[in-house]
């Protein structure tokens, strides 16, 4: 029926106008073995509790957003435009 | 006259009488009343059968958890089933039916099944229709659904509007009773931004049937008190006849309001029901509580029902449930319904008390069976009489209607419905609301209290405490003194033994206790299991009122707690919510919106028939006089670009602008071919891939300019291919320096095709567009005659001579005119995507009937559109993984019949001559097919293993649908002009 998110651009806004795109899960380089990218593309842990995924702004502002949940109380601990995510964990790195 | 309305008193207005039917019959009633309480006032007490079998029921509740008085409301399209008439408002012309029964409620054919009720128990249809299996299709279950059920629905469409909307407040009250109002009342004196909500017509919950005196006057005249300081404040919202179905997460609240569903005409202006989302950053739960029944023999009569509910018919409806009034009791209320009756001239005929002993108040006068039970009812369409067992002797007592007073249980089911269980209390014998958080809390009985001041004071202090925790400062409520109240403690009785009757837990759906003992017994022990195999708790009433003595029989069958039982799941909705809220606006052709191309109306008069493609409406053939189907139409379309000229609608394709210093390198990245080279005033033919290595979608992307691209979808993939790019800027490469908008709306384009086209264009365009000037793949801004800028790309999908033009999306239509105008004497014709398709299977371009999400480029033949050599682009990396590069994949071929009479269809599969047809000998399947106006027979594309190597082979076409082989020649896929002549001229 509903629930929550709180898009750093949009304020918060009810989750039909996001879609969920998945885990975030960093691309490899470009020289990385198959073995990296069959990783990337095919293999999910799907935890049961807190998770990071994606979620698109499609009926907002168009931007990806890392929602940091719990998949199972829908607890949301942080919402971050996906270019700064990406830049803070370049930073991390 | 056993049920009737009393002289005064009340809260019905009696200069205000409504008439309305039930069964056909004319009824008056009052301003005020429920269909129920109108009923009852007209000594109506039978309302309907029961579902399993057809037992004679009337109202057992006056709430929302009715199991029985379930009519039929409304006439025509409005009808509506299933309506429980204890909460239905009545109004002026009404109508109202029974249900389940025939040929007419009072004689009913279907109570044969009590009868056969031995053998009707729990299991009985998974065991007796077991075989054969397919007579449960044709024969049991129509019989069955015929036999068993609730109201009918009417096969016509709504005529009514719903909508949805969305409120906002600081503090979220569900339920206006004592605990609600006061809770409201507190926190809106604070400042608070108040919702309270409540499923009723008029507020005051139990205010309205409870005989006390509050400050000096009648509960219900408090109740006005509090409710018109309530509207008179601005930061509260009143909502009636909203009832809050659902708690979702983050604090948002469903509930649909009954904006017309009391009126005979509802407004067309307005909407009947409104379902709100409620954000809230705080809730109260004020729901009250639910009397038990208790499970006795025969407690289903007519004319058997909760003290509660006698009160509320005897002190808010003024109707006396009965003239000489049987009370069954474990507990204070009992006693209560009897004093309240007693003290208007009701006669009790005794008070049968299951305890030993207890301190209520006996009214004067009347006899008290302490120890008692009653263990049968009398009487066939209503209750005439019951015996009354004590220490072993049995006596039988006259009476015409029954108050049975089970105890309480809170109503939690807001609370319980995100994966917390209600809490069983030893204490209050009863399950009592889960802790879940700080945000959302139970007052009043819904949390247990037993009094009504207990209740006002209770609201109002967990109001105060939210106000102050949102930062308010907290009043002070002032609760007058409560006189009048009762001890409403009960000792818990959920079954009495000896019963000579069927003694029901579940009225709606017939379950008697015999039938827990089956579930039990078979094994079906976990209350869940209990449930669905006795069907204990479903239906519209979802147990309401007798899962808690569905829990208890069960937990003393097994000789354990409640506790160690639980309950079922809550889920929402609290009561049923009708379809047509839920889809609010969204219905027929506003269930989704359409999308028509700014060349529409050029379509249009050209005497388009469209088809709908998605949201769009495309032009699909434009058929002239004479034609007699859409193949006359397309064929001659199709012949006459290929001798002379045509002109389509492409304004649905995905257009894309790119700009930005690093745009070139993103594009690079985002298709497997190189876009890094291409020079200004170019377009180039794109593949994106998918990360997998699959086609993903394809396109012409054109250089306008150094750091300025212009990206076409397909019309299918425009959203995809945009969200595809909005990921890969802002997650994979943000440090590129790139930026892009969606302007597929802002463009009409339109495809010029045939060996005309130049000559046609010459007469639009001021520019030079010779061969020379703007060759093959030429992509630039040019003047249209008259000045206006437009967008100019030679590419053909076609391969014919051909161009497509863009302009600004208003000025479409004109420029369409324009063109069809200056191609008059040259033969130009509308076209539509019918001919545009077979044009393309004519040349071999593919679309996404080939780029089914399973091919590669190199299985489309455009194996060397793979930049191999480019250190990144999406898909390259697991594009040369096992298996994509075998050499048995299936590979875009062409196919055209042996003899040229013959046909086949898009979707049949390729078999070797002589081959059976299974799994393993499959060789491929035809992807698209189309008429060859231009060769005179059939052809198709497929996809074919190793497809490539086997250009001549004769192979099979075989259509198990359709039930047809044809033979084949496998070919190239390109049919037409494979030099591409017609295209470089």
């Amino acid at each position: 029926m509903a629930s929550l998110i709180s898009c750093p651009h949009c304020g918060t806004r009810p989750k039909e106008e996001f879609s969920i795109r998945g885990a975030v899960v960093a691309r490899p380089q470009p020289g990385a073995k198959e073995d990296a990218w069959y990783r990337y593309v095919f293999i999910r842990d799907n935890p049961k509790g807190r998770y990071q995924e994606y979620w698109h702004h499609a009926a907002g502002c168009r931007r990806f957003l890392v929602v940091d949940r719990d998949n199972l109380t829908h607890e949301v601990f942080a919402v971050t435009d996906a270019t700064e995510f990406a830049k803070n964990a370049e930073v991390a790195r | 006259m056993t049920s009737y309305r009393l002289d005064s008193g009340g809260l019905v207005n009696r200069s205000y009488a409504l008439t309305f039917s039930f069964d056909g019959k004319s009824f008056k009633g009052l301003d005020g009343d429920t269909v129920a309480s109108a009923l009852l006032a007209n000594d109506q007490m039978l309302m309907g059968r029961s579902f399993k079998y057809h037992r004679p029921r009337g109202p057992v509740t006056a709430g929302s958890s009715e199991p029985n008085a379930l009519v039929t409301i409304g006439s025509g399209a409005r009808n509506e089933p299933n309506v429980r008439a204890t909460v239905a408002e009545l109004y002026a012309g009404l109508t109202a039916v029974s249900q389940n029964r025939w040929p007419s409620l009072s004689f009913d054919m279907g109570s044969v099944n009590s009868l056969l009720s031995p053998l009707l128990g729990a299991g009985f249809y998974y065991k007796t229709f077991m075989w054969p299996a397919k007579f449960w299709e044709w024969v049991y279950e129509p019989v069955i659904r015929r036999a068993a059920g609730l109201g009918k629905m009417v096969m016509e469409a709504d005529p009514d509007r719903y909508e949805k909307s969305w409120a906002h407040c600081d503090l979220l009250v569900v339920g206006a009773g004592p605990a609600g109002l006061m809770a409201a009342l507190t926190a809106a004196r604070s400042g608070v931004r108040v919702i309270l909500a409540d499923e009723g017509f008029r507020f005051g919950g139990s205010l309205l049937s409870e005989n006390l005196n509050i400050g000096g006057v009648s509960a219900a005249d408090y109740a006005t008190g509090l409710i018109a300081e309530l509207a008179s404040l601005p930061n509260v919202t009143l909502m009636p006849r909203t009832t809050v179905f659902g708690w979702y997460d983050d604090m948002v609240f469903g509930a649909v309001e009954r904006v017309q569903k009391h009126v005979a005409s509802p407004s067309p202006d307005l909407a009947v029901e409104r379902l709100w989302r409620i954000v809230a950053k705080r809730a109260i739960l004020a729901s009250g509580a639910e009397e038990r029944p208790l499970v006795f023999g025969g407690n289903d009569k007519p004319g058997v029902m909760t003290a509660g509910a006698v009160r509320t018919y005897l002190n808010r409806y003024s109707v006396a449930v009965g003239s000489k009034v049987a009370v069954f009791t474990n507990g204070g209320s009992g006693y209560r319904t009897a004093a309240d009756l007693a003290a208007r001239g009701v006669e009790i005929a005794a008070i049968v008390d299951a305890r030993a002993a207890s301190e209520d108040v006996v009214p004067a006068g009347v006899r008290v069976i302490r120890n008692g039970a009653v263990v049968a009812t009398k009487g066939r369409k209503r209750i005439d009489g019951l015996v009354v067992e004590r220490a072993g002797f049995q006596e039988e007592i006259s009476c015409d209607a029954l108050a049975m007073a089970g105890g309480w249980s809170p109503i939690v089911h807001l609370m319980c419905q995100r994966g917390q269980k209600p809490v069983w209390s030893e204490e209050k014998q009863a399950f009592m609301a889960p802790d879940v958080g700080s945000a959302f809390v139970a007052a009043g009985s819904a949390a247990g209290t037993d009094t009504v001041s207990a209740a006002l004071r209770d609201g109002a202090a967990k109001a105060s405490a939210f106000a102050r925790d949102l930062g308010f400062a907290a009043y002070e409520a002032n609760i007058p003194d409560v006189e009048g109240e009762y001890d409403a403690s009960f000792a818990p009785l959920w079954y009495v033994p000896g019963a000579k009757d069927k003694a029901f837990v579940d009225f709606q759906n017939d379950v008697h206790v015999s039938d827990l003992g089956i579930a039990q017994r078979e094994a079906f022990r976990h209350i869940e299991h209990t449930k669905r195999y006795t069907t204990a708790g479903m239906a519209t009433d979802q147990g309401k009122l007798g899962n808690v003595n569905t829990i208890g029989i069960v937990a003393g069958m097994r000789g354990v707690s409640p506790a160690e039982i639980g309950t079922t799941t809550f889920r929402p909705f609290y009561t049923p919510v009708s379809f047509g809220a839920l889809a609010g606006a969204s219905r027929g052709e506003h269930a989704a919106p359409t999308r028509t191309s700014p060349l529409h109306g050029w379509a249009k008069k050209n005497g388009a028939t469209f088809v709908e493609a998605g949201l769009w409406y495309r032009s699909s053939w434009f058929p002239k006089e004479g034609e007699k189907t859409w193949r006359d139409s397309v064929d001659r379309e199709v012949r006459n670009v290929r001798e002379n000229a045509g002109l389509c609608d492409v304004s649905t394709l995905g257009k894309i602008e790119i700009f930005g210093a690093n745009a070139g390198e993103f594009l690079d990245r985002i298709y497997s071919n190189g876009f890094l080279k291409l020079p200004v005033g170019k377009a180039r033919y794109g593949l994106m891939l998918r990360e997998d290595g699959m086609v993903f979608d394809d396109g012409t992307t054109s250089r306008l300019g150094p750091n300025h691209y212009v990206l076409t979808t397909t019309t299918a993939y425009a959203t995809e291919v945009m969200t595809h790019l909005e990921f890969a800027s802002q997650t994979l490469w943000p440090d590129l320096d790139v930026c892009f908008t969606s302007v597929s709306d802002q463009w009409a384009q339109m495809s010029l095709a045939g060996p005309k086209a130049r000559a046609i264009m010459s007469r639009i365009v001021e520019d030079d567009i010779s061969d020379a000037a703007f060759p093959f793949l030429a992509a630039r801004t040019v003047t249209l005659r008259g000045g206006l800028a437009a967008r100019l790309f030679r590419i053909s999908f076609s391969g014919e001579l051909a161009y497509e033009l863009a302009v600004p999306a208003g000025y479409g239509e004109a420029v369409a005119d324009a063109i069809m105008e200056a191609g008059r004497e040259d033969g130009i014709c509308a076209y539509g995507v019918e001919a545009l398709n077979v044009l393309r299977v004519e040349k071999g371009f593919v679309t996404h009937s080939e780029i089914d999400g399973r091919a590669t480029a190199d299985d489309l033949g455009y194996g060397k559109m793979m930049g191999m050599n480019k250190p990144d682009f999406i898909g390259k990396h697991l594009s040369t993984r096992f298996g994509l590069t075998a050499a048995d994949r299936l590979q875009l071929v062409g196919l055209k019949p042996i003899e040229a009479d013959k046909e086949f269809k898009a979707g049949a599969h390729l078999l070797k001559e002589n081959a059976a047809p299974s799994m393993a000998s499959d060789q491929g399947f035809v992807s698209s097919v189309c008429y060859s106006p231009t060769l005179g027979h059939y052809i198709g594309l497929a996809m074919l293993k190793s497809g490539r190597e086997r250009i001549g082979e004769r192979i099979i076409v075989w259509d198990g649908l359709r039930n047809s082989e044809v033979p084949a020649e496998v070919c190239a896929p390109v049919f037409v002009d494979p030099g591409n002549t017609k295209l470089n001229v």
